[in-house]
């Protein structure tokens, strides 16, 4: 019986590649180990290592074909003792023995991407892109041409474009330089720029958060990028007490011009200690600014402007969001105000408040919704320090109604807060009590079933915002 | 742009060692003034926190003072200087005024951080002062930052990054001297080693008592230093800086010092001896080695010294009086100074 090899997941949230190159061809004896293709991600270049033994029959996929589908059929091998008549009348879509190749990153493994054999359905509540009606930025001047970018070719561009405007601005981090980045955020910035200005650090977040907030007393602009959120729990003192804390500390002698950023939340299939979003940890604090963008145009414009703050600023973005694709105004400087949240849909009968990935949730919550005559306004808060309550309470003067939707845990969080400031300034406004959407209280698990039921998503932002409205 | 961050290069400092500088009379006759400064202005703190005018946390550095003198005459314009909590000794190595100093102590309008930072938490840029830091150990990925960003703009200075025998055992200590060598950052990492941290002693503490050795592993040379020998830490500072300024990266310099008071305002100092205290308060005072010599080299006589502890009071009190008279800082200061505006 053939053996079908199933195109293999190469990252947590890999859903397809390109077959970059086979490395094999048909008549080719294999071994399992044997490196049999190149498959590009858009994180990586990884090879392919034969699972099984046997001859290669067929190739099913050709060379440089892109958005081969995790799981789908690439080729054929067969096994001892068959020759090619036992591909004839073969079917590789239907069943029948099946090796997932087994990939290799070609440079290093990731700290936090594991192999991966196979990958369950996409999530239905996989972020998409909104639909409908989305309000033009007030901040991009009309008539402005827009092109298409990856969200993480945005903040890539941002970071390129301020370094080249300010000689002080440098970035570093984990594998930023010469692995072009765990997530490619860094891409080619290295080749521009030179080793001085992309830094990579070894594995020691507290202490290389704490040399970043001394290079920013001592006059310079760090970027500085934790592979993930997660890890920057071992460098929050220096985040809080170190780059929050000291201008107040100084009597304003002590500035602290300093980025730190790098994917925040949950990402995919991770455990719960890769899995944490940190919104209202850092939104807590005074002396920080704290940035979650949803689009593209956000992540650049804000990131931008981060850079450029005299203050230190806590950027987090999402990675199941780096490979989104997003329209951008094509605009030769593209800033964004820090503290500003934007109306992404306008609405009369219920306030959505969203950051980040949630954002994609709220504005699809709203045009099924919309679909059941609910037209709920969304708002992307954008910045959760400071926040931009002006815009929410002004939307829930209109409304009457609000929902607050948030990735992470609901104590003491975003929407907590959200709720509070609007029962205290828009009380008599209020037709009912203010509802939040967010994660289980429980530790992300790992099993896809308990992941899909923790994480909040479409349908629960729907049925809150049915709920305020008291329809059934 | 910075130089090439190279790595690796091999150190020589070995050679210089033990090559005693021939200290002159204004140097000596200097850092005696500057010491005394310091013990009378510690002691002067101790009696305002006695009467309720310093609240709060307040690390005296009285005894160790040789240790920060000696290494600031090594120093040159422009050259960094962070420390941790037991600060005040180092704002005035640095020139930092003792009236500001003294006022933030009192949680004045005229301190420099306004009143809004207190015993741990004095700044100066002017002074390149970079603080003050209240969390054990912070200061070391902080004081290497600095040392980044010399490199960085090559402007050939040097930080000198101070912490106790108590923050030695923090990992991040070790986080940073990795980085120093692995980029050949120029700092001097200075351990004041008062051989307590808080009530437990090195040894106590300690796996490897002998801190300066704690760099071997990063590459990092360490040397041992009389710290209550204001010549001998001159000495070894001078070596070190240069060698840091000289693009050969970080160095350890372990000075063996003693502090007199307790650890803080509080510490009943249950954890040591009346007697071992007064044994290096009367045969290894820092300040009565200072003054040995001068009278040995008949730099000075006893008149004139006294005049000069008359002159040191004299600032000292100015500062007191400072400190007392300058208002509580204005309550709309509540609000400054969390962000910068703009």
């Amino acid at each position: 019986m053939p053996i079908k090899v199933l195109m293999p997941a190469l990252s947590p949230t890999m859903e397809e590649g390109t077959l970059a190159k086979w490395n094999v061809k048909p008549g080719d004896q294999v071994n399992s180990g044997d490196v049999i293709a190149e498959i590009e991600t858009d994180k990586a270049t990884m090879e392919v290592e034969a699972v099984e033994e046997g001859k290669v029959g067929k190739l099913l996929v050709d060379e440089g074909t892109e958005g081969v589908q995790v799981n789908a059929p690439i080729a054929i091998l067969l096994e001892e003792g068959e020759d090619d008549s036992a591909l004839e009348g073969y079917d590789p879509e239907a069943s029948g023995e099946e090796s997932a190749a087994s990939g290799e990153d070609s440079k290093a493994d990731q700290k936090d991407a594991p192999k991966s054999e196979a990958k369950s359905e996409p999530k239905a509540d996989a972020p998409q892109k909104p639909k409908g009606k989305t309000l033009a930025d007030p901040d991009i001047p009309e008539g402005t041409k827009m092109k298409e970018i990856t969200i993480r070719d945005a903040l890539r561009d941002a970071m390129a474009e301020e370094m080249r405007s300010d000689d002080a601005v440098f970035v570093m981090g984990e594998e930023v330089a010469q692995y072009q980045g765990a997530y490619k955020v860094t891409r080619e910035l290295l080749e521009e720029f030179g080793d001085q200005r992309v830094v990579d650090t070894p594995i020691t977040e507290h202490g290389f958060a704490g040399l970043g907030v001394g290079a920013a007393f001592g006059g310079l602009k760090p970027i500085v990028e934790f592979m993930t959120f997660n890890f920057a729990m071992q460098a929050i003192d220096h985040i809080i007490n170190s780059a929050a804390k000291t201008l107040y500390m100084s009597g304003g002698q002590m500035g602290c011009p300093l980025v730190f950023r790098g994917p925040n939340g949950a990402a995919s299939r991770v455990g719960a200690q890769h899995s944490q979003d940190y919104s209202s940890w850092y939104a807590h604090v005074p002396g920080l600014k704290v940035i979650a963008p949803y689009d593209a145009a956000d992540a650049k414009g804000l990131l931008k402007a981060a850079i450029r703050d005299p203050n230190p600023v806590v950027f987090l973005e999402h990675e199941l969001m780096y490979g989104e694709t997003f329209e951008i105004p094509d605009m030769d400087d593209f800033v964004l105000p820090i503290g500003k949240a934007k109306v992404r849909r306008e609405g009369s009968d219920v306030t959505i408040t969203a950051h980040s990935r949630m954002v994609g949730f709220a504005l699809q919550a709203a045009e099924k919704l919309a679909e059941e005559g609910i037209e709920a306004e969304v708002i992307d808060l954008r910045t959760l320090r400071p926040l931009d309550t002006d815009t929410i309470i002004e939307s829930v003067k209109k409304t009457n109604r609000i929902v607050c939707a948030e990735e992470g845990w609901g104590q003491h969080g975003v929407g907590a807060e959200i709720a509070a400031r609007v029962t205290m300034d828009a009380f008599d406004y209020l037709d009912a009590p203010p509802t939040r959407v967010f994660q289980e209280d429980v530790p992300l698990p790992y099993a896809a079933n308990l992941e899909a039921l923790s994480l909040p998503g479409v349908e629960d932002i729907i049925k809150a915002a049915k709920q305020v409205c008291y329809v059934e | 742009m910075a130089t090439k961050r190279s790595s690796g290069a091999a150190s020589k400092s070995n050679s210089a060692r033990n090559k005693k500088t021939d200290v002159t009379e204004d140097q000596l006759m200097s850092w005696y003034k500057d010491m005394l400064l310091m013990r009378r202005f510690e002691e002067k703190a101790g009696q305002l926190y006695g009467m309720g005018l310093i609240a709060g946390f307040c690390h005296l550095y009285i005894g160790q003072e040789a240790v920060v003198v000696g290494v600031q005459g090594a120093l040159e314009e422009g050259d960094q200087v962070i420390t941790g909590y037991r600060d005040h000794a180092h704002m005035l190595a640095t020139g930092m005024d003792p009236n500001g100093v003294m006022a933030e102590l009192t949680g004045r309008e005229g301190g420099y951080s306004k009143g809004k930072g207190g015993s741990m938490h004095m700044f100066s840029r002017d002074k390149q002062f970079f603080g003050g830091h209240g969390i054990v150990g912070a200061q070391v990925p902080i004081g290497t930052g600095l040392a980044f960003s010399n490199q960085y703009k090559e402007n050939k200075k040097v930080c000198a990054t101070y912490f106790g025998d108590g923050a030695a055992n923090q990992g991040q200590v070790y986080e940073s001297f990795n980085m120093a060598k692995l980029w050949n950052l120029p700092v001097v990492y200075i351990i004041e080693n008062n051989q307590y941290a808080m009530g437990t002693s090195v040894a106590r503490a300690s796996s490897e008592t002998h801190l300066h050795k704690r760099g071997a592993s990063f590459g990092i040379p360490g040397e041992e230093v009389d710290g209550m020998d204001v010549t001998a830490v001159y000495d070894a500072a001078k070596r070190a800086v240069e060698h840091a300024r000289s693009g050969e990266g970080p160095f350890i310099l372990e000075m063996k010092t003693y502090r007199y008071r307790g650890h803080s305002m509080s510490d009943p100092a249950k954890y040591r001896t009346r007697d071992e205290v007064n044994d290096i308060r009367d045969h290894k005072d820092p300040i009565d080695l200072a003054r040995k010599i001068i009278l040995e080299k008949g730099w000075s006589d006893e008149d004139a010294l006294k005049e000069m502890d008359k002159e040191v009071k004299a600032i000292v009190n100015k500062s007191a009086d400072f400190a007392k008279d300058s208002p509580e800082p204005d309550p709309s200061e509540l609000y400054t100074d969390v962000l910068i505006e703009g």
